[in-house]
């Protein structure tokens, strides 16, 4: 047998690769056991070419957007960790850390002490998804920008990208900080990001997102692209701003002062 | 040649032991970590990324900086680098090696790090970094080893390897580029959002990388009596020299787009890293530290009598190894989260698990160092 | 052979570390599993209807499969509902479907995967049923 070996480590190397390489084309190549054509949305769904969010700022309370903060925290397991580690996806602000590029120090008493409800601004151009490395964020059809926990590796590069601070990381084990679990909604892990996620889980089973069922009608939920939409009547009506609309992420988010 | 690794001096067996000693205490908080996740750290829900990131920065310009040498050895001919040049594409390997790890001890979930490459997404910047990172990591491995390979049996490198060498030049600017991309293309974070961020990672990397270089050379050559050469070690002096020059004067541009502009959100990250904000400013005494010790260097660099006396020149280095680390391997992570995106201050310092899962690192990459430069002086001295 | 010590002293020590699962688990054969499928949901369903959305062998075969098509499905796509191939349709969700009949994970899914030794990450996320140990539940009731 004329083989050296050099050539005998040609040919392992070459069939190892192979094998390796050979079984994992077949596990592609394999038919999934669940057609495309057997799955298709809830008919109870609520749908929108653009879904987007009104703040009234005039009707909220402390008290309103506790109760808000708390449903959602509540329905979603999300922690109460406390600490400079906390995951939230609401809370609120004062007007000077929610619009820092305002600058008034001049305005109005009733604006200066107002709470401002904080969340994912669901932009039309999100950073975060732009810079997501696995498709783990990513945007949907209808506008949200959705977090799919099972992919995401933890490289945090989302949350240096979000100029709304609306994403939180789970730097440790979130189930101890749950007080009480939501049985049809899963907890997280720790070492992924989370963020609000307009309550895609309850639109798909035709329900409002949680604050805004909550809100007593403060908070306004709807199709941006149809132009009869509530939405879009609240914001033909009245004055809105938005946070940061000059960094052109286009935030889906508006705020009525 | 690997096999020239496995016998040494007694104190090279020592080196060796201490760095698998720092590696095994590290591994055991790189543990804790794993079962407890990244809570151990400094990082905070404003500060996303800390010690971890910035050292994969820094050390991302360390393995840059091989081409400091490779571009006069390969374009320009300057046979002064010969001796000198494998160290140069060895340090390389172990930089990219540490910047790798870096990586992936910041990642929250590392076991599902191959999703990177299961779903690529060429819309992001850290899908090319990971591109990058490793094609430049085979390139010096290749480069490097059959160069060290063909100067051992007396024959010319295959025709093969120069194309690689081209490439690698290319390269090594690309991985630099694409690292500051990850930060300069970032809206909302003023202290990233600038244009000559990249151009400032090179300038600050062909100074520190090949400062730390000569500084390491330097020391081989005191413990082994392997010689790069005078002219070598005065070239890559002034190299050095240029480059802080460029790097300090980028740093100023900097400061008077800030301050000339009077814009809030590009001022306040450098009014928290001087003079501190809101009661915060753990960093201003290392970046004053930082100023001074730029400018010291330079004042001891840039006269060539000074620059030509080695012990003035080691502490000029060191000074400078100093400064670059503290601007880019600390403060530009830290300053781009603060103040954060509510303009409030958080502030990061990183704890004693993170820094030993940082010494871990440190020390691979010194083994890896270690234990190349070990066979590069071997087979050196042996065709000598 | 050169070094022919060196060489048997590895061999030996590489067959051993190769054969570590073999040796290692000598005399610990593990008792066939038996998952349960006697949960309170599904015994109040009539016996015709105790059925899972697809034939048991299927399911067997290819349950992690059809999870992963159904978590992309789900989260990836918005599609929440899935006909099965008798045409039955059932709302994708591992929480509020799979396990509202399987709530005995003990006896059901880790029955068979602490024999086969896989440690699927489901239930780090996902909550997994409150099981009570049968026995000390019908205790409790009966003291209290």
């Amino acid at each position: 047998m004329g083989i050296n070996r050099r050539e005998f480590l040609k040919i392992a190397g070459i069939s190892a690769v192979a094998g390796l390489g050979g079984t994992s084309a077949i596990d592609l190549l394999r038919r999934a056991p669940v057609e495309a054509s057997q799955v298709s949305p809830n008919p109870k769904a609520l749908t929108a070419k653009r879904w987007a969010m009104v703040v009234d700022t005039r009707k909220l309370t402390e008290a309103d957007c506790k109760r808000m903060i708390e449903a959602c925290h509540r329905i979603h397991n999300v922690p109460d960790i406390g600490t400079k580690q906390e995951v939230k996806w609401i809370w609120t602000e004062e007007y000077k850390h929610a619009f820092p590029d305002d600058m008034n120090e001049f305005v109005s008493d009733e604006v200066k002490h107002k709470p401002f409800l904080m969340l994912c601004n669901h932009c039309d151009q999100p950073a975060c998804v732009r810079v997501c490395p696995t498709k783990a964020t990513y945007k949907r059809a209808d506008g949200i920008v959705m977090m799919d926990m099972h992919r995401c590796i933890g490289c945090r590069f989302c949350m240096a990208a979000c100029p709304f601070g609306a994403r939180s990381f789970n730097f440790g084990d979130p189930r101890p900080y749950v007080k009480e679990e939501n049985p049809k909604y899963p907890t997280r892990m720790r070492g992924v990001v989370e963020k609000c996620t307009f309550c895609t889980e309850r639109l798909a089973e035709g329900l409002m997102p949680a604050c805004v069922e909550v809100s007593n009608g403060a908070l306004i939920f709807g199709d941006l692209d149809d132009p009869n939409s509530e939405v879009r009547q609240a914001l033909r009506s009245n004055y809105s701003i938005r946070r940061k609309p000059n960094l052109g992420t286009q935030p889906c988010v508006y705020y009525i002062v | 040649m690997l096999e020239k690794a496995l016998y040494g001096s007694k104190g090279y067996y020592v080196w060796i032991l201490l760095l698998l000693g720092i590696i095994g205490l590290g591994s055991i908080a790189y543990y804790t970590q794993l079962t407890q996740g990244l809570k151990i750290t400094g990082m905070s829900r404003d500060v996303s990324w800390g010690f971890y990131i910035a050292q994969f920065t820094y050390l991302v310009g360390v393995a840059a900086s091989a081409v400091m040498l490779v571009l006069p050895y390969y374009f320009h001919h300057y046979k002064a680098f010969s001796k000198m040049i494998i160290l140069g594409e060895f340090m390389a390997i172990a930089a990219v090696s540490m910047c790798m790890l870096f990586i992936v001890v910041d990642l929250g979930q590392p076991q599902r790090l191959l999703n990177v490459i299961l779903h690529p997404t060429p819309n992001s910047i850290l899908f090319w970094d990971m591109v990058v990172l490793n094609g430049y990591l085979f390139l010096n491995i290749v480069i490097g080893w059959t160069t060290l390979q063909a100067e051992r049996k007396g024959v010319t490198p295959a025709s093969w390897v120069k194309p690689l060498v081209y490439l690698s030049v290319i390269w090594a600017f690309s991985i630099h580029t694409v690292t500051a991309f990850l930060y300069a293309g970032i809206p909302g974070r003023h202290y990233w959002l600038t244009a000559i961020l990249a151009a400032r990672f090179l300038a600050s990397a062909f100074c520190s990388g090949p400062a730390i270089l000569l500084l390491l050379a330097l020391l081989l050559r005191r413990l082994t009596k392997y010689d790069p050469g005078k002219e070598a070690i005065q070239s890559l002096a002034k190299i050095i020299t240029y480059a802080m020059c460029v790097n300090v004067f980028f740093f100023g541009l900097e400061l008077f787009t800030a301050f000339y502009s009077n814009i809030p959100g590009h001022m306040h990250p450098f009014i928290y890293l001087f003079y501190g904000m809101e009661g915060h400013g753990a960093l201003v005494p290392f970046m004053w530290a930082a100023a001074v010790m730029a400018i010291g260097c330079l004042v001891l660099l840039i006269p060539s009598a000074w620059r030509d006396n080695e012990n003035i020149m080691i502490v000029a280095l060191l000074m400078l190894v100093g400064a670059t680390w503290i601007d880019k391997g600390l403060a530009l992570l830290v300053a781009g989260f603060i103040p954060n995106m509510f303009d409030k201050v958080t502030e990061y310092a990183p704890t004693i698990p993170e820094l030993a899962i940082a010494m871990m690192v440190y020390a691979i990459g010194a083994l890896i160092l270690t234990v190349l430069w070990k066979v590069a002086v071997s087979v050196k001295k042996e065709i000598a | 052979m050169y070094d022919g010590g060196k060489i048997i002293t590895g061999l030996v020590v590489f067959i051993g570390l190769v054969t570590f699962p073999l040796w290692s688990n000598v005399g610990k054969a593990a008792k066939k599993p038996d998952p349960k499928i006697d949960t309170p949901v599904i015994q109040q369903l009539p016996e015709k209807e105790r059925k899972c959305i697809e034939p048991k062998a299927l399911m067997q075969a290819e349950h992690m499969k059809i999870l992963n098509d159904w978590r992309d499905a789900v989260v990836r796509d918005g599609n929440r509902i899935y006909v099965s191939s008798s045409g039955k349709s059932f709302n994708m969700s591992l929480q509020k479907e799979c396990m509202n009949c399987h709530s005995n994970k003990k006896k059901f899914c880790d029955e068979c995967h602490n024999y086969a030794d896989v440690k699927p990450y489901c239930w780090t996320c996902h909550i997994e049923p409150k099981e009570k140990e049968k026995v000390a539940w019908a205790s409790i009731e009966e003291n209290s």
